[in-house]
């Protein structure tokens, strides 16, 4: 009971400090409300309108029809002509251009050849009918843009003769769940809410606690009657609000600005996002009895937060990571919520469906509430 | 965690010591201390920073384990009871450890809260303190934004918030100007009466004058234990204070020779401590070839700063006959 009342005279003295702190307090909702804007129209793995520049030797119209018919996918745009290879080539290198197409003078010979245009299909053993018709330059550094212009390697050129294109039969047929107009900002939306809790609650806590010793209150509250995992809860719990609070306006907000939908059951989301904010906290507790000033702690958050943004799969999907650096997103609390935060929200999955994941966030809060409170116990002495 | 009120029984010791020992690696802050503190009275520990003054008191609370030795303190052995301690005790820091962006008010009824002040109480203690520690105006300041003078009175206020037996204070007036000090004391004395013992760290002179018996730390050794009177009685030296021109080489050549303690100077005047080997100090020191230049010479009554001197520093009779290295 006793123990209670301290909590709770701790907790309440926490929430009064946090309102007071106006900087603190708008960063609380500043933080999840403008990564959410910025990434949210920011992000786009689907790239479009490339700049790339075009070496025309044909100087024939239907190189200019060729052209039109290529901006039309709008997967590039054309923004410079060149006359000579050599020009393209240095356009590429000092960024002007990401890529160069360069139309030969016997275009239109190899037009009318081309099993692309769909004239007849072409035999692929005779060198005059499997000619390419033109050639990228690209810069192949950044693969992403790249592979985009890559796409472009087989479109097909139908169009250019006004023939109806072919009806294509395609080898599979694909139906896209959950995603199915490919708008990257569905999969952005739920992703950012492990990111920026990382961040916050790490930080938060772990500078929270710090703060106490560093402004010399440490040394009067260990005088009282006040135990250290009272102090250690009353000063989280209010974090905990704050947490749910940012999980709401990052989820609210991409319903209502990005039409991301929530398709999830919300006792699942709530389940999740405590099981999360716990282990963050305790880490951030870890971490308040690591460091020694603000400084050291804000510093500890980073060395969690770059690679939780980096390998938990927000950015760059998990399964593309060679297996050591999978291993060390496993031990990332952001990597096991992001799969939960995006299998609730996007493909309404059970919490059985994630056990594994919940098992692992549960696993890291004991681990971190035992590691803080030895580690908070030895620094009173 | 109500005391008795009424006359105590002054015999009664509150802390008790043995060979209280703290080390940190190489360094021992607190070597071999024993003390005797007894209830309803002012004890001071006066020393210089670092002499081992706030880690007693943190042995004595039981913050820190000690190196070796035993202490009790309000029957208690520490740091086995030192959750039961805390709520007997009042602590107040070197400097202002309250929260600074909340309001007088605020941090008086934080502690009420953790102390586990019921409501009612809580309130009526509350507005008591506020009155008797002038706060009643300044309740709703912010107490990050008060003088010294005022943040100390707050401290002070939540330091006896829960009405402690015992309080310490750790070097409670190092940041607030002679007037506040003034009243500071006065406020100590009223707790004393009413039967708080109070233990209390300064390195000012005249602070530890006013206390009833006081405790000479160096290096963590006690050097001299007493009432300031009793010490100034049993001080091994007589004070001289000479006047007369070019005192800075006086001063020199004189702390060179082995029967003077120190000599220091105090604006046109040196005051010279001399061993009591020297039956008469007045007549030696006339007759030294160096003061020849000396203008007057005369004997005075010792303060609690010869006192400190005496037994301080390198050639101090050091209880344990071991004389400190120095630098």
């Amino acid at each position: 009971m006793n123990s209670l009342s301290r909590i709770s005279a701790i907790f309440f003295k926490e929430l009064r400090q946090l309102r007071r702190d106006r900087m603190t307090f708008a960063m609380v909702v500043m933080i999840p409300l403008v990564q959410l804007i910025l990434f949210g129209y920011a992000i786009n793995t689907n790239v479009r309108d490339v700049p790339v520049g075009i070496v025309d030797q044909s100087g024939s119209a239907v190189g200019r029809v060729l052209e039109q018919v290529i901006r039309a996918t709008q997967v590039v745009k054309f923004t410079h002509r060149y006359d000579t290879l050599e020009e393209a080539q240095r356009a590429v290198a000092a960024q002007e251009v990401r890529a160069a197409l360069i139309l030969p003078s016997d275009l239109v010979q190899r037009l009318a050849r081309s099993g692309s245009v769909g004239l007849a299909t072409p035999n692929s053993t005779n060198w005059t009918t499997s000619r390419p018709v033109g050639q990228w330059i690209v810069d192949g550094s950044d693969t992403m843009v790249a592979s985009a212009v890559k796409s472009l390697r087989n479109m097909p050129l139908t169009e250019l003769l006004r023939q109806a294109p072919n009806r294509s039969v395609p080898t599979f047929e694909m139906a896209l769940f959950y995603n199915p107009e490919q708008r990257t900002v569905v999969n952005i939306v739920p992703g950012l809410v492990p990111v920026i809790l990382t961040m916050t609650m790490i930080m938060f806590t772990a500078a929270a606690i710090v703060r106490e010793s560093e402004r010399g209150n440490m040394e009067m509250l260990i005088n009282t009657p006040v135990k250290s995992t009272e102090l250690m809860l009353g000063k989280i719990i209010p974090y905990i609000f704050i947490g749910l609070v940012q999980t709401a306006i990052i989820l609210g907000l991409g319903y209502l600005i990005f039409n991301v939908p929530f398709n999830g059951s919300m006792l699942a989301l709530l389940a999740a996002t405590l099981l999360f904010i716990g282990a963050s906290l305790t880490l951030g507790l870890v971490f308040s009895t690591l460091a020694t000033s603000q400084l050291q702690a804000m510093q500890m958050t980073v060395f969690v937060l770059m690679p939780s943004i980096l390998l938990s799969g927000f950015m760059f999907p998990f399964e593309g990571m060679p297996l050591p650096a999978q291993y060390i997103a496993e031990i990332l609390p952001a990597t096991h919520f992001l799969r939960m935060i995006r299998g609730i929200a996007l493909r309404d999955a059970l919490l059985v469906d994630l056990q594994y994941d919940a098992i692992c966030l549960a696993v890291f809060m004991v681990l971190g509430l035992i590691a803080a409170s030895l580690r908070f116990k030895k620094r009173l002495d | 965690m109500t005391r008795a009120p009424g006359p105590t029984d002054a015999a009664e010791t509150v802390i008790r010591t043995r060979g209280l020992t703290k080390t940190f690696g190489p360094k021992t802050a607190v070597d071999r201390l024993d003390l005797d503190i007894a209830r309803g009275t002012i004890h001071g520990f006066l020393g210089p920073n670092g002499c081992g003054k706030t880690t007693a008191i943190r042995m004595l609370t039981g913050l820190l384990t000690p190196s070796a030795g035993e202490v009790e303190v309000l029957g208690l052995t520490m740091p086995r009871d030192a959750e039961a301690l805390k709520y007997r005790i009042g602590y107040m820091t070197q400097s202002f450890s309250l929260y600074g962006d909340m309001t007088v008010r605020e941090n008086l009824d934080f502690m009420s809260r953790v102390f586990g002040l019921k409501r009612k109480a809580a309130l009526a203690r509350i507005d008591e303190l506020l009155e008797t520690y002038h706060l009643t105006d300044l309740a709703d300041q912010m107490s990050g934004k008060m003088s010294g003078g005022q943040r100390q009175r707050l401290g002070l206020a939540c330091a006896v918030l829960n009405k402690p037996d015992l309080l310490f204070l750790d070097e409670p007036t190092s940041a607030v100007d002679p007037e506040s000090r003034r009243d500071f004391w006065e406020q100590l004395f009223d707790l004393c009466e009413a039967g708080t013992t109070i233990l209390v760290t300064t390195h000012f002179m005249d602070e530890a004058e006013r206390c009833h018996s006081i405790s000479i730390l160096e290096l963590g050794k006690k050097r001299a234990e007493g009432s300031p009177a009793e010490l100034m009685e049993r001080m091994g030296t007589n004070v001289l204070e000479v006047s007369g021109p070019d005192l800075r080489t006086l001063r020199k050549t004189l702390t060179a020779l082995p029967e003077v303690r120190s000599a220091a100077q105090l604006g046109t005047r040196l005051r010279v401590l001399v061993t009591k080997q020297i039956a008469d100090p007045e007549a030696w020191f006339r007759a030294l070839p160096e003061s020849q230049s000396v203008q007057q010479v005369a004997r005075v009554r010792p303060n609690l700063e010869d006192v400190f001197v005496t037994n301080t520093g390198v050639s101090a009779p050091d209880a344990t006959g071991t004389p400190e290295a120095r630098p």
